[in-house]
């Protein structure tokens, strides 16, 4: 690959654009000027951090650095994945079952992709490693965290109904079918979206870094089928997960409803 | 006559209430202690408030509880719960519907019983077919005691059955539950009317502040 270099002055020509935005937030009044600004700077400082971090743990190339740094990120999805639902559960429940999900699905869909299609040397090689854990995280977090609040808001709005099935002697499983069905749905529509979009709407995100870097389109592509069938499979089991653990944690050894189980 | 019950097996006898609550407690009252013969109807009155709906939902093993809950001398943890509320129907005071037409909520089996009761309770069989949204409350209400029915318990937990009701509608009502109480089934029915109360129940407790005494 022959990507061409990016210097100092080159970025900084493509920051007029942030000054530009400022300009225009100032000039007709928006008030988000120094919201743009900060969170340009955020982004500067945060993407410096994350290419020094890589760059000396691609260097080190040991198990131990890149362990670290893959856990790291799926305990901050996890954390994401457990704080957006509104309703919470009690005694942590939302954070053990975000950690659960997103670690079964993050780590099988990437050993999966390590194992066989990929198949660097050695296996856990950080630069194929890590930026696959950090792309399923991505559809992992989106998929958890709508499943799960998909069962905990659902659980409250359609409590009549459930409880409704459960006094006529309807087993718990079935009183709740409908709506374990209808979060999981939500949690996989939107890597359903994303594969019916590629190339045609959007060109994704990663097909088009490897372009920049000089790969040829068509070895992009296979990369991009790759990792779309990455992120439906991580996104399946990640909805599916969520789902099934939630309602358990709502439920109990009498198959009741237990909504004091919520905060 | 003495004998020894076998440890486990549940002892029925002529004097075995059909239903029976001992040390029922939650932290929301009781602890209650009571029992409810076959063809017997009691009911409960008392403020908002007071636990009569959680009284209920724990007979109904809805709730968590303490205690225990005994139909013909078998406890409730003896039995898988879904069993147990197939027997042990728990009407809610605004009860819920889960398919688009009531009419959904009934198998073939049940259209039989199903029709019979409409008819009892004055309500068209066309409506089974209507959307539950375009019901009137009363409709509602009235339907909601067709699907209790329906399911063939054997001690019914109504909460508030006949509020929306009109006074035509509520003595037709009465009727039919009379009527199920004939064929030994139990009826514990939670009422603000005192009317009701007279005219249904053979006992009347009243709950206040999570006890429960005879009135």
């Amino acid at each position: 690959m022959n990507a061409i270099h990016l210097g100092t002055w080159d970025l900084l020509a493509a920051a007029l654009l942030i000054l530009l935005d400022a300009a225009l937030s100032l000039a007709l009044r928006l008030g988000v000027h120094r919201q743009i600004l900060i969170a340009a700077v955020r982004m500067v400082v945060q993407l410096a951090i994350v290419g020094m971090v890589l760059r000396s743990v691609f260097a080190a190339a040991s198990p131990a650095a890149t362990a670290a740094v893959v856990l790291f990120m799926v305990g901050a999805a996890a954390r994401e994945v457990a704080t957006r639902p509104k309703q919470r559960l009690k005694r942590h429940m939302n954070y053990q079952i975000s950690v659960a999900v997103v670690a079964c699905a993050g780590f099988a869909t990437v050993l999966l992709a390590l194992t066989t299609a990929v198949r660097p040397d050695p296996w856990y090689a950080p630069r194929y490693a890590i930026p696959l854990m950090g792309i399923v995280l991505g559809s992992v977090l989106n998929a958890a965290s709508l499943a799960l609040d998909g069962v905990l808001d659902g659980v409250v709005r359609e409590r009549g109904r459930i409880e409704a099935r459960l006094a006529l002697g309807t087993p718990f499983r079935e009183a709740i079918g409908p709506l374990v069905r209808s979060a999981t749905r939500r949690g996989m529509i939107p890597v359903a979206n994303q594969m019916s979009a590629a190339g045609i709407i959007t060109l994704p995100g990663i097909m088009t870094g490897q372009l920049l870097a000089g790969m040829d389109p068509m070895e992009a592509v296979k990369y991009q089928i790759l990792l779309m069938f990455l992120l439906a499979g991580a996104s399946g089991l990640a909805s599916v997960g969520a789902a099934l653990l939630a309602v358990r944690a709502l439920s109990d050894e009498r198959q009741r409803l237990r909504l004091d189980r919520l905060r | 006559m003495s004998f020894t019950p076998q440890h486990g097996a549940p002892v029925k006898s002529a004097s075995t209430p059909l239903l029976a609550a001992r040390g029922l407690s939650s932290r929301f009252g009781g602890p209650f202690e009571f029992a409810l013969q076959a063809g017997e109807c009691v009911a409960i009155q008392g403020p908002s408030g007071a636990g009569k709906s959680v009284l209920l939902r724990m007979l109904a093993d809805l709730d968590p509880h303490e205690g225990e809950v005994l139909l013909d001398g078998r406890s409730s943890k003896a039995m898988p719960a879904p069993a147990w509320r197939a027997q042990v129907v728990y009407q809610a005071a605004e009860p819920a519907w889960w398919e688009a037409t009531a009419g959904e909520h009934f198998n073939a089996g049940q259209r039989g019983f199903v029709d019979k009761a409409m008819g009892a309770l004055g309500l068209s069989t066309a409506l089974l077919d209507t959307e539950i949204e375009r019901l009137s409350t009363g409709e509602r209400q009235r339907l909601a005691l067709v699907r209790s029915l329906a399911a063939e318990p054997r001690v019914l937990l109504l909460d508030e059955p006949t509020a929306a009701l009109d006074p035509d509608s509520v003595k037709r009502a009465e009727a039919l539950l009379a009527s199920c109480l004939a064929d030994d089934m139990a009826i514990l029915i939670v009422t603000h009317s005192a009317e009701q109360a007279e005219r249904m129940a053979q006992r009347v407790f009243r709950l206040d502040q999570g006890r429960l005494t005879t009135a």
